[in-house]
């Protein structure tokens, strides 16, 4: 045992492992920073879970255009636990997502990013939009047909910043078109580039919890004074400050723990998003649509009016980016607490409501065409007459049923036609099937004077 | 104490030609670096004229899918290679092709034949059947390819993704 302790004290000494981990560990907390504060250290902890899973699915994953897919499948369907290797690595970028969403509602509702903090909260902006770049260049790597699509519908989001759109889409794909180059950049985007700037910058953050010392929970009344504020935080850590490990590190540790585990058993349980079609170009019968944190945007980029549409794709994140940078000069200090901060807990919520209800728009999508609509049976058209059920036909061929529905069958984006009849005349009917309005295309160039009168025939019968 | 002023001048050059040279090794290096990040828009590959079929598979007024090669086919692109139109016969001897890209974010369109119109599956774009905007968040009609006769083939003239941009 003792030649054990003196090996230990060699090595210690000339390591300098408790040397430079002791005060870490040790450093002064402010008491009372409890449940609140383990969003960072789970976004921390979900990021070395995704870290170590990426390595591990790198060594199956083939990453070029042509053999990507390939690979999936064997990841998939073959390998020892790959499904659900390719599961944790899923959900865990959902839990990153989600924590580091938590963890930044969590500052500025407590306002922690008021003087001196001011730098914390912007590489922290930094690192939240490189986690959800991470998030879209991992769907991307998912290479099927979702992955392609979704990767020209970014670039057609990058073509929109003026001037340089064009070639900074071009430069997101490998060049004009989807090929044999744009895996290879997808790939080196999600495993190197985005990566080294996440460790770059975590490692910034990170340092100045060190340097800073985590913000004291708020309390009404007590607004923060530049000038004075370093000194009084240094003052209320000698006396009432508690060591780091253990009186506040078990609560993220048990935080970490407990998310990791429900990743994997959500991994377990559901398995990683279903392949779709084999990554063609050429294979246009497809439905695209982005993972469930990419939703809001998506539902966006479809409710929006069209007409200011293409300038707000640019100018929406510029200023969004722009605005969460600029939080910390704008409200420098002054009262933390949530209570005398109200505008801040209203916006926050507001906030919330928005992309949520966006989210939830996302998951239906209503605007998208149901081009699985099946024929309007029997039961639903419920007449003899040829002429009704001609149109009922026509209803269906003619894709009205993509988008109105009939007794529960079709689409969404247009009204429900089941009951047409009831607020709508023959005449008023015809006026608008022939002039289509602004979601609804012109069918008079397409339907001859028979068709138009079959399918009103077959609303009327209803 | 002249003695110590001539070495600061001497030391402060040595320390510009240090950081010169640092400055100038991280230049040179960067050159096949950043040269790599910025291929795509280096070399541009030339538009190709693409065989899609024969003028007899194309029945007057058919709109038929027709894929084809890109125009910067690497052997390592596997089924990324391809590219589709909607490849339409006018008339005996006219053609129209569009970009399967809708213009407002870049989905594939389909084209519903009895219904004459292309729908998109993403943000519910449709077009005419002459390509112009029927409904929906396009900003513009579908892109079109140039297409030719060239005797019994029917070839088509390979173009970029199709980038609405910000004034569109």
């Amino acid at each position: 045992m003792k030649i054990l302790k003196k090996i230990w004290r060699w090595i210690d000494d000339r390591s300098g492992f408790s040397e430079i981990l002791t005060p870490l560990a040790k450093h002064l907390v402010p008491p009372g920073s409890k449940w609140s504060y383990v969003f960072g250290s789970a976004t921390l902890f979900c990021l070395i879970l995704q870290v170590v899973t990426g390595v591990a699915l790198s060594l199956l994953y083939q990453p070029s255009s042509a053999d990507a897919y390939k690979s999936l499948e064997f990841i998939t369907h073959k390998a020892a636990f790959g499904n659900v290797l390719r599961g944790i690595h899923y959900f865990g970028a959902s839990a990153m997502i989600v924590m580091v969403g938590a963890h930044m509602i969590r500052v500025y509702i407590m306002a922690a990013y008021k003087y001196p903090r001011e730098m914390s909260w912007i590489s922290g902006v930094v690192l939240f939009f490189l986690t959800i770049a991470m998030g879209f260049t991992g769907q991307l790597l998912r290479w099927d047909a979702n992955g392609v699509w979704s990767s020209v519908v970014a670039a057609e989001q990058l073509g929109r910043i003026p001037l340089i759109g064009k070639p900074v889409a071009r430069l997101l794909l490998g060049g004009d078109t989807i090929g044999g180059h744009s895996l290879s950049r997808f790939y080196s985007y999600h495993v190197f580039i985005f990566p080294a700037f996440i460790f770059l910058f975590l490692g910034y953050h990170l340092m100045l919890v060190i340097r800073n010392g985590i913000s004291e929970p708020p309390k009404a009344g007590r607004p923060v004074e530049p000038g004075k504020y370093r000194q009084w935080y240094k003052d209320m850590l000698q006396k009432t400050g508690v060591p780091f490990w253990p009186y506040a590190a078990w609560r993220d540790l048990l935080f970490g723990a407990s998310t990791i585990i429900a990743v994997i058993s959500l991994a377990v349980i559901f398995g990683p998003p279903e392949l779709t079609l084999p990554p063609d170009p050429a294979a246009i019968y497809v439905t695209p649509a982005p993972d469930w944190y990419m939703l809001p945007v998506f539902s966006l980029f479809a409710l929006m009016p069209p007409k200011i549409e293409s300038v707000i794709m640019f100018a929406g994140p510029l200023l969004t980016i722009l605005i969460l940078l600029s939080v910390p000069f704008i409200s420098i200090k002054g009262e933390r607490s949530p209570i005398r901060r109200p505008w801040a807990v209203f916006g926050t919520i507001a906030v919330l409501m928005f992309v949520f209800s966006l989210l939830l728009l996302g998951e239906k999508a209503a605007w998208s065409p149901r081009f699985n609509a099946k024929p309007l049976s029997q039961a639903v058209i419920h007449s003899q007459d040829t002429v009704v059920i001609n149109g009922a036909d026509l209803f269906y061929r003619k894709g009205c049923l993509y988008c109105h529905t009939i007794e529960g069958h079709g689409g969404y984006k247009g009204p429900d036609l089941t009951h047409a009849a009831m607020r709508l005349s023959s005449s008023e009917m015809m006026i608008r099937i022939v002039n289509g309005g602004a979601d609804m295309p012109a069918y008079g160039g397409i339907l001859s004077k028979k068709e138009l009168t079959d399918i009103i025939a077959f609303l009327n019968s209803r | 104490m002249n003695e110590n002023k001539a070495g600061e001048t001497r030391r402060s050059f040595i320390i510009k030609l240090t950081l010169g040279l640092s400055a100038l090794s991280a230049i040179v290096a960067g050159i096949p670096v950043i040269s790599a990040l910025l291929a795509p828009l280096i070399a541009q590959p030339p538009q190709q004229w693409r065989k899609v079929g024969e003028l007899d598979d194309f029945a007057i007024g058919s709109t038929r899918l027709v894929k084809f090669e890109n125009a910067d086919a690497k052997p390592w692109a596997g089924t990324t290679v391809q590219s589709a139109a909607w490849l339409r016969r006018d008339t005996a001897t006219t053609f129209t092709a569009f970009s399967v890209n809708c213009t407002h974010l870049g989905c594939p369109v389909r084209w519903e034949q009895d219904a004459e119109l292309f729908m998109c599956p993403c943000h519910g774009g449709v077009y005419y059947k002459d390509g112009s905007v029927a409904s929906g968040p396009p900003p513009k009609a579908l892109i079109q390819y140039r297409v030719r006769i060239n005797r019994k083939d029917i070839e088509l003239l390979t173009a970029p993704i199709p980038i609405s941009n910000i004034s569109a």
